[in-house]
Order: C-alpha cells, then sequence, then structure tokens
C-alpha cells in the first residue's frame, strides 16, 4: 500500500474519531480541547487536498480562534458558578 | 430507544447524501480553464485571490458585510457592564506576558506578510485579519490588552473601514458595466488597498467578537 493512501485514511479514520469524541466526551473542557484538536486535522486534510489557502484559514479561524473564543466562555462559565 | 431511531436516520441521511454527491453529473463550465485564462487582467498572479477579490469580488464583498452584521449583533446583546472589568494583568503569568510580547511583533509582521504574499501565492485578507485578531486575542488572554467595553469612533471606524473601502471600490468603479470589473490597469493596485483595509477590519472584527465579550 503507499504510504500518501495510507495517510489519507489515518486522516480520515482520526477526523472521524475526533469529531466522535467531541460530540460524546462529557467533560466541556476536553470537547473544546478535541474540538481544536479536529480543527487542526480539518487544516491538514485541506492541505492533502492541495487547498493551502482554505488550511491556513482553517488553522487560524477554525482552530484558533473559535478555540480560543470557546475556552473563554468554559471560563465565564466556570466564573459565574463559583460565587 | 429514541436514540437508535435517530442513529439510523441519521445513517439514512448519510447514505443518501454519498448517493446523491456520486450521482452529480460532471460540472458543464470548466471554472479553473476559465480563471487561467482570464488571470492575465485579474492584476494579481494568485488564482484564488483572482477569483476572490475580482472575478467573484461581490462573494467576498457581501462576506465581510455579513461579518460587520454579526458583529453589529454581538455589540447589541453584548452585555454592557458599567463597572469595567480590572485588568487581571498583576494576577497573569508573568511568562505568558513576556512569550506575548515576543510573539505579537512577529504576528504583525507574519499578517503583513500573508497579506503581501497574497497577490502570487497562498495568503491573503482573510488569513491576515485572522492572524492579527489572533494576535489581539493573545494579548488580551496574557493580561495585556483590557477588553472592550464600548467602541470608539475611531475603532468603529476601524471596524466599518474595510468593508465601506470595498463598496466605495465597487461604487466607483459601476460605469465599468458589471459589479466591481476593475479596469485591467487599475486592477492590482484597487485590490491591494481593497485587501489592505479589509485585513485591518477583519481583525478588529474577529478579536471583537471575543474582546467585546469577555
Amino acid at each position: 500500500m503507499n504510504v500518501d493512501l495510507a495517510f489519507d485514511l489515518l486522516l480520515a479514520a482520526a477526523l472521524l474519531w475526533s469529531a466522535w469524541r467531541t460530540l460524546a466526551t462529557p467533560d466541556i473542557f476536553r470537547a473544546v480541547i478535541l474540538f481544536i484538536v479536529f480543527g487542526l486535522l480539518l487544516t491538514l486534510a485541506w492541505a492533502r487536498l492541495a487547498a493551502p489557502d482554505i488550511a491556513l484559514a482553517e488553522a487560524a479561524i477554525g482552530a484558533g480562534l473559535t478555540g480560543a473564543l470557546l475556552l473563554d466562555a468554559i471560563g465565564v462559565l466556570r466564573g459565574r458558578k463559583k460565587p | 430507544m429514541i436514540r437508535s431511531a435517530v442513529v439510523i436516520l441519521a445513517a439514512l441521511f448519510a447514505a443518501a447524501l454519498i448517493v446523491a454527491f456520486l450521482d452529480l453529473p460532471p460540472a458543464e463550465i470548466d471554472l479553473p480553464a476559465a480563471v487561467t485564462a482570464n488571470m492575465a487582467i485579474s492584476g494579481v498572479d494568485h488564482p484564488v485571490t483572482a477569483v476572490l477579490l475580482n472575478f467573484r469580488g461581490y462573494d467576498t464583498l457581501l462576506e465581510i458585510g455579513v461579518l460587520l452584521l454579526a458583529l453589529i449583533v454581538v455589540l447589541a446583546v453584548a452585555p454592557r457592564e458599567e463597572v469595567a472589568a480590572p485588568l487581571v494583568a498583576s494576577a497573569a503569568d508573568p511568562v505568558l506576558q513576556t512569550l506575548a510580547r515576543i510573539a505579537v511583533p512577529l504576528m504583525l509582521l507574519a499578517a503583513v506578510y500573508l497579506l503581501w504574499a497574497g497577490a502570487h501565492q497562498t495568503g491573503g485578507a482573510f488569513q491576515a485579519g485572522a492572524v492579527l485578531a489572533a494576535a489581539a486575542v493573545l494579548l488580551h488572554l496574557a493580561g495585556l490588552l483590557p477588553g472592550w467595553s464600548a467602541p470608539g469612533l475611531s475603532l468603529r471606524g476601524g471596524l466599518a473601514a474595510g468593508f465601506l473601502v470595498f463598496l466605495a471600490v465597487a461604487a466607483a468603479l459601476l460605469t465599468e458595466g458589471a459589479l466591481l470589473q476593475y479596469p485591467p490597469a487599475w486592477a492590482g493596485a484597487l485590490i491591494l488597498l481593497v485587501e489592505a483595509t479589509l485585513a485591518v477590519s477583519l481583525g478588529l472584527i474577529l478579536a471583537g467578537l471575543f474582546l467585546f465579550l469577555s
């Protein structure tokens, strides 16, 4: 089997697995981390599809900014629960 | 019980989507060839930038309009707290602050590079704007940049500048016959102008989604 195909299959499996774990995990914090991991894997997928422009946008907006926004939301939620 | 029914329905839907996808007829227009044939008059060397800002410029115009609208909605519903939240600078991690101080200038440089590179290779206003926004978010998380409680006049101007400049260019070019049809001699300069203001505005808008809410 050639290496490219093996890598693509691995990438697709990892994407599906991380997407499933993101939705299924009960811990919100872990879900956000998995979402960021999913975004980074998706970046790799776009790069493999020879779409570097979309890969850049996905890395910056999908994984980076959205991840930071979700983490911030968790921080606010936990801050509200405490007092 | 309900769960298994949902899983079965979702699997059926997925199967239907796959069948529909495999059933699609081949495209009737060869768009890549059309883009390649017209690259000479587009004003840039990178096909993606040519499509985004020239051939389908009105899509990008509407896109920045939608983003601006989203930010206005966020501003409308965001809680307006009169007491500004104290900046957490004193409690923030000094290592994180030092790292942010080192990283942010490099991120600004990367943003400018991405903007400039958009003319002939991968890059462009959206990526540059995202990097700018990430720099602002990093500064905020490190406690070096306070959250924006209410936008001042210059911030409002910066947020709207990308859309307004793009709209002004589109209005000025209405006499060309079609919406956003650049004269080939001016295309490169106009696209650079639009992209530069777009990058700044996008950076502010994306950062605003974060900083107005924090």
